[in-house]
């Protein structure tokens, strides 16, 4: 019963609210109030929606996901998650982080890793082991589940943590630029990969990134940022047919439109 | 032909040619001996006990000055790493200590202790000490922040944070301390009864060598190097958490 309330207070709190928004949110780190890393802020993130978010580096873009996640609180204005004030991080806000090096449990194997968030959930022992074999298997990591992070490539560290973000069952998935440090082959296959899982778990996803492409082709809507202070400066919808495809989307006229669009946006200030 | 089989072909043909060379007459090395010579040797030395005996003596004080080693540099690098004071007041001090190569210290031993187990397990632990000091330093001071972040935004209690995050990085951290000092230990203390202290594995070579037995002496050589890695081994499962320490990128 507890869990149809929760469920109907849910989304009753979906409908009218997005599921995250940033009002009027600025960040100034330390005495330095002249010079905010964000200024003036607002966005509304849907239910459900990709929305990816791209600036040149150093406009707050790292800084703008934190703030989603509860990792840090703003200066000014407020973060809202489903109409609530986020005072804090939550398991229903996953987020990606962009060193995967760093972020993985050197000590525990893949498996032990995407195992981490079960372990409070009142799950027993079988019931987790399945949940981490079938996301083991979804993100294709089964040759690797017994080694450690070490021991793996960049693109599958990377896996290990958006699968370990998967387990937890999130309602957001917050991502800063993941993909960024990877060959270009890897990140197309990871793209598709994400996007696929994206739309099967129905999971509102926030996509940091610096490459304009990559926001086009897996973004709803894609947020253009510039820097000093970090501000919004143009809100795009894609528009492109799902699902994509790495030839034909990149070739559609609307692509390169978008493209064309953002790259001006960007280069002129 | 496996992997394993091809890189021992060349090995074995070294063996053959060595011991066939000197059977034939071909050359002789007095010094050296021969394969199957070795063998011999270390199967009698096996079976009367005695390079068993001296395996323990030297694993003794190896062992127990890594311990006494490992005790002395967990509290040294848990004070340096923890208190900024400590790190500048002692800094320098440590440094200039760790300076002094620990065989150094061979002659001070023998003259506070006398020959015997203690001497070896003081000089032992004072060269272990120190990796695993910096190791315990440096895991106290910084669990990885992402780390203590991802366990923010699975909002763990500060218990599961402690016992998931903090006491796992700072073990998998002292852990590789540790193994660098065992390596350690092993040689020190063989050296250590090479030069002065008539007991174990070192000495038993001195006597190999001063009693014109070549053979003996290459059967301890080898076993020497058997212990090695087995100790290595022992250790690599007791702490296998260690070997994801550093970045994989
Ligand atoms: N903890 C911090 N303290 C002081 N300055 C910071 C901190 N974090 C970020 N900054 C500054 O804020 C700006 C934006 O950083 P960031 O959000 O990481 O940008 P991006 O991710 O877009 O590259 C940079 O100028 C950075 O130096
Ligand atoms: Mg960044």
């Amino acid at each position: 019963m507890p869990d149809v309330e929760t469920r109907t207070r849910a989304a009753d709190a979906a409908s009218e609210a997005p599921a995250l928004a940033l009002r009027d949110v600025g960040v100034v780190f330390g005495a330095e109030a002249n010079r905010p890393v964000l200024a003036n802020i607002s966005l509304d993130v849907r239910e459900g929606e990709f929305l990816s978010i791209v600036g040149p580096s150093g406009c707050g873009k790292t800084t703008l996901l934190r703030l989603l996640a509860g990792l840090m609180k703003p200066t000014t204005g407020d973060v809202l998650f489903e109409g609530k004030r986020v005072d804090g991080p939550s398991r229903a806000r996953a987020i990606v982080f962009q060193d995967y090096a760093n972020a993985l449990l050197p000590w525990r194997t893949v498996a032990g890793n995407i195992a981490l968030p079960l372990e409070r959930a009142g799950l027993s022992k079988p019931e987790r082991e399945a949940r981490v074999a079938a996301l083991v298997a979804k993100m294709g990591l089964d040759a690797a589940a017994n080694r450690y992070p070490a021991q793996l490539s960049g693109g599958m560290q990377q896996r290990v943590q958006i699968a370990r973000c998967l387990a937890q069952k999130p309602r957001v998935m917050l991502m800063d630029e993941p993909f960024g440090a990877l060959d270009a082959l890897t990140r197309q296959t990871l793209q598709d990969e994400l996007l696929a899982l994206a739309a099967e778990q129905r999971v509102t996803t926030v996509f940091i990134t610096h490459d304009l492409e990559e926001a086009i082709y897996l973004g709803d809507r894609v947020i253009a940022l510039a820097a000093n202070p970090g501000r919004v400066v143009e809100t795009i919808d894609v528009g492109l047919p799902k699902p994509r495809n790495q030839l034909t989307t990149r070739e559609d006229p609307a692509f390169l439109a978008r493209r064309h669009r953002l790259f001006g946006l960007l280069q002129g200030h | 032909m496996t992997k394993l089989s091809r890189g021992a072909a060349l090995p074995l043909f070294i063996l053959a040619v060595w011991e066939l060379s000197s059977r034939l007459g071909v050359m002789t090395y007095e010094s050296l001996s021969y394969p199957s010579a070795i063998a011999a040797a270390g199967w009698a030395a096996l079976l009367d006990g005695s390079i068993l005996e001296s395996t323990w003596e030297t694993c003794q004080s190896a062992l127990l000055g890594l311990a006494l080693g490992a005790v002395v540099g967990v509290a040294l690098g848990a004070v340096v790493g923890l208190s900024r004071l400590a790190s500048r007041a002692a800094g320098p001090t440590f440094d200039a200590l760790r300076a002094i190569p620990s065989v150094a210290l061979m002659p001070l031993g023998l003259l506070l202790f006398g020959w015997g187990l203690a001497m070896e397990v003081v000089v032992v632990a004072y060269a272990c000490c120190w990796p695993i000091m910096i190791a315990t330093s440096a895991a106290v001071r910084g669990v990885e922040p992402r780390l203590l972040e991802v366990a923010d935004a699975l909002e763990m209690s500060f218990a599961a944070r402690l016992r998931k995050i903090v006491l796992p990085a700072a073990f998998a951290r002292i852990g590789v301390g540790v193994r660098v000092a065992l390596g350690i230990a092993l040689v020190v203390a063989v050296t250590i009864e090479i030069a002065v202290n008539p007991r174990g594995l070192g000495y038993a070579l001195v006597l190999a060598q001063q009693s014109l037995r070549p053979d003996v002496m290459f059967a301890q050589i080898l076993w020497l190097a058997l212990i090695g890695f087995a100790l290595n081994a022992l250790l690599s499962t007791v702490d296998g958490g260690a070997r994801g320490e550093g970045s994989g990128a």
